[in-house]
């Protein structure tokens, strides 16, 4: 007996969008509808509702994949490309309109944290609520209710309601719920955009566990590192097809190829830092060896990463660094000597050139940062900025895909008895 | 472990069981609902005792004492009471039911369970505070000396019929307001006119004989003549036709609400 837990064949989705007529779905013109159908059959035309001001809009299509007992699949894509619409047919919401799907044993999905919660009740109230629309009896919630607050933190205000709640408290309780259920397939949509560190950790642990125990999850999200941490397979959707499925690694590097858009030169907001201190990385340039800002340098050319820094405090023994990605790997990292800043608002430049020929034709990242030994980590900042090496057909190699070779190119010398020169 | 298929047009064949297994949400969803009425106020569920008791005294005064009204041997706000009963229950719960769904658009869109699960529950809601004004009745029969007859036997029937009428009609209200929002201003209008149709403020006796059964097509005549009946005993006739009329009609009513709900369930989350 095969362990697959789901099955996906052909799936597809449609929606009738069109132009809203005045009001809401007109009663008149349904009830329009309903009395002259006779006679457009008759005249042989087709149905008003389908033709008139609207077209037809495939969410999914062609979707095909199977999942087994105890894997972790993550679903990423834009925004845009399906994912919640496949997550709401996988959670029985909503009908496919072509294709099906099998699927072995209970599922449980958390779409949204705190569905169902109503503002006047107390927490205790709304756990049992929340679990009674989630799927679970009035047996199974009494035995798991003190975990479930045990999970969530929130013994002192179980008695009060709902309304009074922070957002943190608030949702720490709809997802400890929804945490407690015990299906054999979790359906999981991007949940963890909301709240803080600290429960993006809880809830990472969580799913973890769950993992573990042999469940099946299905996981959305934007967060690509808990996604490569968590999912043994991923599925990459784009416009409602299912464009790549596979290992965390590959599929991620394609999602973020089709999506380098990131181009050339950025100025880093003040959500893009992961660590805050006086000293802040201001913006990161690539640039080629024209000196022009660009996200394609070709094989070959020097590469310049410009960055401007300030400090609005004196910095002793600042080293600046760049990591370059690529593939999803950390392939090397560059640090500047050790500068002291002197504290003015005046940003101050750092150039660092790369000589071309080291990196092979390939999609990069580059991740900014600046430490201290006496302070540690005073500036960081992820996927700063992304561009790709061109490869240049100069001696014919330009027919290999050049990924293949690996992803530095080192400077080798040959010597052979074939060849005129001698490494000596 | 079961396998569920799905698939287009298929519509859950697993459906009617799941029902079961979700039969505590019925609870759940009608005890928020109650439980919420009352919540920040002062004297909390003692106004489900309230409210049908004032509209008792507003009867007894208005009806019996001011309008002195004729009515035999029974006193004039039993009488009008005992009809108030199966069709306050039937209005409330009609209304509430047709605007559920639209009210559980978030839950309807991100969680699945029976959607039946969701206008049931709103009937319950009305059906309690049914339960509550029989109690406020038989305050006032009390309150009148009137002995019930032995019909009222027959209210536990009565109320399943009440009960049957208010879901067919609820259901079919709540999946047609959906997709047709036109019904939110349509149902209140139903209930105003019906209360003025349906026998509440007069007996359908006073209706000419030959009109009788055509006037028995309103299904609530025929629950509101058999509450009358069971609770006022000798002098309440039950014209036979037209109840049984009105017994037919409402488990139509019933099957044909049912059958409409589950066609267009499929597509609530879509529509909503």
């Amino acid at each position: 007996m095969s362990d697959t837990m789901i099955s996906v064949e052909g799936l597809g989705k449609r929606y009738i969008i069109g132009r809203e007529r005045n009001g809401s779905d007109g009663l008149r013109h349904a009830l329009n509808d309903l009395v002259t159908a006779p006679f457009r059959r008759l005249r042989n035309r087709q149905s008003a509702i389908g033709n008139r001001h609207s077209e037809p809009f495939w969410a999914l299509k062609e979707i095909n994949f199977t999942v087994a007992t105890g894997e972790v699949v993550g679903i990423i894509g834009r925004n845009g490309a399906g994912k919640s619409t496949l997550l709401k047919i996988l959670s029985r919401i909503t009908e496919p309109t072509e294709g099906r799907v099998r699927i072995r044993g209970r599922v449980a999905s958390l779409l949204e944290v705190g569905t169902g919660f109503h503002p006047e009740l107390t927490g205790r109230e709304n756990v049992f609520l929340n679990g009674a629309i989630l799927g679970m009896t009035r047996e199974e919630i009494k035995r798991k209710f003190d975990e479930i607050v045990a999970f969530a933190e929130v013994e002192k205000f179980l008695d009060t309601p709902v309304k009074r709640y922070s957002s943190g408290m608030y949702v720490r309780l709809a997802f400890a719920v929804a945490a407690h259920l015990e299906p054999e397939i979790l359906i999981v949509d991007e949940v963890l955009a909301v709240g803080d560190g600290a429960f993006q950790k809880k809830c990472l642990g969580k799913m973890d566990k769950v993992a573990q125990q042999g469940r099946t999850v299905f996981f959305v999200s934007h967060n690509m590192p808990s996604i490569k941490r968590l999912c043994t397979s991923v599925i990459l959707l784009s416009n409602g097809r299912l464009v790549r499925s596979g290992s965390a690694e590959s599929v991620i590097g394609e999602y973020l190829r089709e999506n380098a858009g990131n181009g050339a030169a950025v100025e880093l907001a003040d959500s893009d830092h992961a660590v805050h201190s006086p000293l802040k990385i201001k913006t990161v340039e690539v640039l080629n060896s024209k000196g022009t800002r660009s996200d394609v340098i070709f094989f070959g050319e020097d590469i310049f990463i410009r960055l401007t820094v300030q400090a609005e405090a004196p910095m002793p023994n600042v080293r600046v660094g760049i990591g370059i990605h690529a593939n999803g790997v950390r392939i090397a990292t560059v640090h500047a000597p050790a500068v002291d800043f002197p504290g003015s608002p005046q940003p101050h430049t750092f150039v660092c050139k790369v000589a071309a020929d080291a990196l092979l034709p390939n999609f990069y990242s580059l991740h900014v940062g600046a430490h201290s030994i006496e302070r540690g980590g005073l500036d960081w900042v992820p996927d700063a900025v992304d561009f790709r090496i061109e490869p240049v057909g100069t001696d014919g190699s330009d027919d290999h895909d050049h990924r293949d070779w690996g992803l530095i190119s080192l400077n080798a010398l040959w010597e052979a008895d074939l060849l005129a020169v001698s490494v000596h | 472990m079961e396998e569920i298929i799905i698939e287009p047009g298929r519509g859950f064949k697993h459906y009617w069981r799941d029902l079961w297994a979700y039969r505590e949400l019925f609870y759940f969803l009608a005890w928020r609902d109650i439980a919420v009425r009352y919540k920040q106020t002062a004297i909390g569920v003692a106004w489900s005792l309230v409210r049908p008791f004032l509209t008792m005294v507003v009867f007894t005064l208005v009806f019996g004492k001011l309008a002195k009204l004729p009515s035999g041997n029974t006193p004039y706000p039993i009488l009008v009471f005992a009809a108030m009963l199966p069709w306050q229950f039937f209005s409330n719960a009609l209304t509430a039911s047709s605007e559920s769904l639209v009210g559980s658009a978030n839950m309807i869109s991100k969680v699945y369970f029976p959607r039946l699960a969701i206008p049931t529950s709103a009937v319950i809601v009305s059906f309690v505070d049914f339960l509550l004004s029989f109690v406020m009745l038989l305050a006032l029969m009390a309150w009148y000396q009137f002995i019930p007859s032995w019909r009222m036997i027959a209210l536990p029937l009565l109320t399943l019929l009440a009960f049957c009428a208010a879901m067919g009609a609820g259901l079919w209200f709540a999946s047609l307001n959906v997709k047709y929002r036109d019904f939110r201003f349509i149902v209140p209008f139903v209930v105003q006119f019906g209360i003025y149709v349906s026998p509440v403020g007069f007996a359908s006796s006073i209706v000419p004989p030959k009109w009788r059964l055509l006037y028995s097509l309103n299904p609530m005549v025929g629950v509101i003549d058999g509450f009358r009946w069971a609770i006022i005993g000798g002098e309440a006739e039950l014209y036979v036709p037209g109840f049984l009329l009105s017994i037919g009609l409402v488990v139509l009513m019933l099957a044909s609400g049912i059958w409409y709900f589950r066609k267009t369930e499929r597509t609530f989350a879509d529509v909503i």
